[in-house]
């Protein structure tokens, strides 16, 4: 199991006719086979994906009539970007990964307002590296084979940030649940939390890495749900702290404004909720595997006491280890 | 990107919110023809105020804010602006030089406020906030007087209602004339906000002030404009008003070879493909004990152009006494990569040790291509080696 994607996903590609869609449609179609087709405006016939072809629509509604599609990647120009995310929405695609980087953000105001009242639509990005269910459906810009297939889920705002954690698991021999890349701007689709939240109703899914860094406070939201709903064990790590404030570090949303959005406050927040923070981007790995082995010794032999208290019992304790079993 | 005071009031004349007469000179000669029109719209005897174009606050005090009674007056002290060099708590101590003024009657101010457009990222739509005190540092009133700050979240459909101005003005404790000028004043402001893309306004003080003629209205004294760097395709009149004398010139190279390069005071100098992990790899400097020299995204793709021109943008920091190169190989492969750091290095002298932190897709193949490339450059395994192997360098052992 997983999270919003998995065998079954259905993936068209706006924006496939592009080098840089073609290129990733290729990439993503060899990882799990999860392609149907793609759209680009006044470009329908085929596309060869390397030897594979691509049915090419003029619009997203005529792709989802053929192709049965329940997924799209966008790959459209920023300036097109929005009006590509709404036109998904618009033939009612319920997951829309949009890759693009550079949206302006009273687009993307926009956009939000109107995917407020369509409950079925879930946009994850924009300025993204995608989502990724270890073998079995890729929708994104992401190296496929640094991930394995397995029981953590990790929600990030970066990309190469959260190869880099990815791969700290994998070559731990820690596999991956699902894999989701929310974005580095201010106004994006999917938040922390909501990823969180998906994470912990998901059976499959037995911990979580949380990647944020400065800008805003989705991760002290985050924080506070995790502290008061989440079942499973957290790590965070958190990025700028050496951040100067009031400069965009290089993802639109990264910019320490009017003494908001520190670094330092993001983990203090997270730390209040018992959530253990990796110290360094080195130690992502070590640190979510230091926990689950201090869980499973804390853990109660009793196998059919409820698990929501279970849980609750075991998450304090186990930021600072042993302490508890005296 | 900001723009000066001069262009944000011509700015404001564009959307009908009132300014002071005057406007912008790079001569005494031109100063003096806006003297005359400011006499001609309010009398002789008009005293007038000139001001120092530059992006930094703080000019009052650093004396770049003169005032003058006369035309020689007025050139005078045009001349002695134009050219000078302005040091302000903002500027850092190279400071600016002043290369225009902006000469506009003076208005007799009888209260300050404090009026703001911005984003809400908590709700992803555009929030208005106002204050009774203006003149001073908001989030110097958010800490002790949170009470006094109102704020309006706008539906980005509708943009800013009338009602939600006039309720602003009642907090404001303006009424009657000046309530009606408020509300004017307050819509056009957000249209300015929403129409150009900007990504704040904030306009502090927001005066309650007597123009020339003694007629009392509500001005926007001071105005800060920010735009979103990713919507200026859509505003050539606005990008039009970059001025990059303005700008760090290590910003200005870097943007040019689309690098996102963001200078910082410390000696080791970085190079990450990503925006999170650079952010990341300074941190991790910081925590060995060093200190990161600049944040500097490459981007996912890292040319050979872009790596080159990356190496020559951190060795013309004088600072730099090491360089630590972090990137993780995703569908861009680490021998390829390999490979441009190598060219780079060939073709930029770097006078400072070098460190190489590769990980990623044909990470083995890039590390023996560095290795046999004759190159002094130190391999690394992991960032927390990589971070403790540049600290080491810098500090020379």
């Amino acid at each position: 199991m997983s999270i919003l994607v998995d065998k079954n996903t259905r993936v068209i590609f706006q924006g496939i006719t592009g080098s840089a869609g073609k290129f990733h449609a290729t990439h993503c179609h060899k990882y799990a086979g999860n392609v149907v087709g793609g759209v680009t405006p006044g470009r329908a016939g085929e596309v060869d994906l390397d030897g594979v072809k691509m049915p090419v629509f003029d619009t997203c509604a005529e792709a989802v009539r053929q192709t049965g599609a329940n997924a799209t990647c966008i790959f459209v120009p920023a300036p097109f970007a929005a009006d590509a995310i709404l036109e998904a929405a618009d033939a009612g695609i319920p997951l829309i990964v949009c890759i693009t980087e550079g949206i302006p953000v009273n687009d993307m105001v926009r956009v939000k307002r109107v995917l407020a009242g369509k409950k079925s639509t879930r946009l994850i990005g924009p300025n993204c590296p995608g989502i990724i269910t270890p073998g079995q459906c890729k929708i994104g810009i992401m190296p496929g084979y640094i991930h394995k297939p397995g029981s953590v889920g990790v929600v990030s705002r970066s990309g190469t940030l959260t190869y880099e954690a990815v791969w700290q698991l994998t070559t731990r021999g820690v596999g991956q649940s699902t894999c989701i890349g929310i974005g580095g701007d201010p106004v994006n689709g999917t938040s922390h939390l909501e990823a969180v939240r998906l994470f912990n109703n998901d059976p499959a899914t037995d911990a979580i890495v949380l990647i944020g860094e400065i800008g805003g406070s989705a991760e002290e939201e985050a924080a506070a749900w995790i502290g008061e709903h989440c079942k499973k064990p957290v790590v965070a790590y958190i990025a700028g702290m050496t951040a100067p404030p009031g400069r965009r570090m290089g993802h639109a949303g990264a910019v320490i404004s009017g003494g908001k959005g520190t670094a330092a406050a993001k983990i203090e927040a997270l730390r209040a909720a018992g959530i253990a923070v990796a110290e360094t981007p080195a130690v992502i790995g070590e640190t979510l595997v230091a926990l689950l082995k201090s869980r499973q010794r804390a853990r109660p032999r009793k196998a059919s006491a409820p698990s929501a208290k279970r849980a609750k019992s075991v998450k304090k304790p186990a930021a600072k280890k042993p302490a508890k079993r005296k | 990107m900001n723009i000066h005071e001069y262009q944000a009031k011509e700015l404001f004349k564009r959307f009908g919110v009132p300014v002071e007469t005057g406007g912008v000179a790079r001569t005494p000669d031109e100063a003096v023809a806006r003297y005359d029109e400011i006499v001609a719209a309010h009398g002789p005897d008009t005293q007038v105020v000139i001001k120092a174009q530059i992006h930094a606050g703080g000019r009052g005090k650093a004396g770049g804010v003169k005032f003058a009674k006369s035309r020689e007056e007025c050139a005078a002290v045009t001349r002695e602006l134009i050219g000078k060099t302005l040091v302000t708590h903002q500027t850092g101590p190279q400071g600016r030089v002043v290369r225009s003024v902006l000469v506009t009657s003076v208005m007799k101010v009888q209260r300050e406020l404090y009026f703001a457009v911005l984003l809400d990222r908590t709700v992803s739509r555009p929030v208005v906030i106002a204050s009774t005190e203006g003149g001073m540092d908001i989030e110097t009133v958010a800490a002790k007087t949170p009470e006094k700050i109102v704020r309006e979240i706008i539906d980005p459909a509708l943009g800013m209602m009338p009602f939600q101005a006039r309720k602003l003005c009642k907090a404001l404790g303006l009424s009657g004339d000046l309530a009606t000028a408020g509300t004017k004043l307050m819509l056009n402001i957000y249209r300015i906000f929403w129409e150009c893309d900007c990504s704040l306004v904030e306009i502090n003080p927001l005066a309650v002030a007597a123009d020339p003629a003694g007629k009392v209205s509500v001005f926007p004294l001071d105005a800060k404009f920010n735009f979103d760097d990713n919507a200026l395709f859509r505003h050539p009149d606005i990008a039009a008003m970059r001025d990059p004398n303005e700008e760090d010139p290590r910003d200005v190279e870097a943007s040019k070879h689309d690098l996102n390069y963001i200078g910082l005071d410390g000696d080791i100098g970085c190079m990450v493909n990503g925006a999170g992990l650079a952010m990341a790899t300074m941190d991790i400097i910081k925590h060995y004990g060093g200190s990161p020299a600049n944040f500097l995204d490459v981007g996912g793709g890292a040319s050979v152009e872009q790596v080159t021109a990356a190496f020559k943008l951190l060795c013309s920091d004088k600072n730099v006494k090491a360089l630590l190169v972090n990137i993780f190989g995703g569908i861009m492969k680490c021998d390829v990569l390999a490979a441009g750091i190598i060219a780079a290095a060939k073709a930029v002298h770097i006078p400072v040790p070098l460190v190489v932190r590769l990980e990623g897709t044909n990470v083995e193949l890039g590390k023996k291509m560095l290795q046999e490339s004759g190159l002094p450059i130190i391999t690394a395994t992991g960032m927390a080696d990589a971070a403790e192997k540049v600290v080491r360098a810098a500090r020379g052992v």
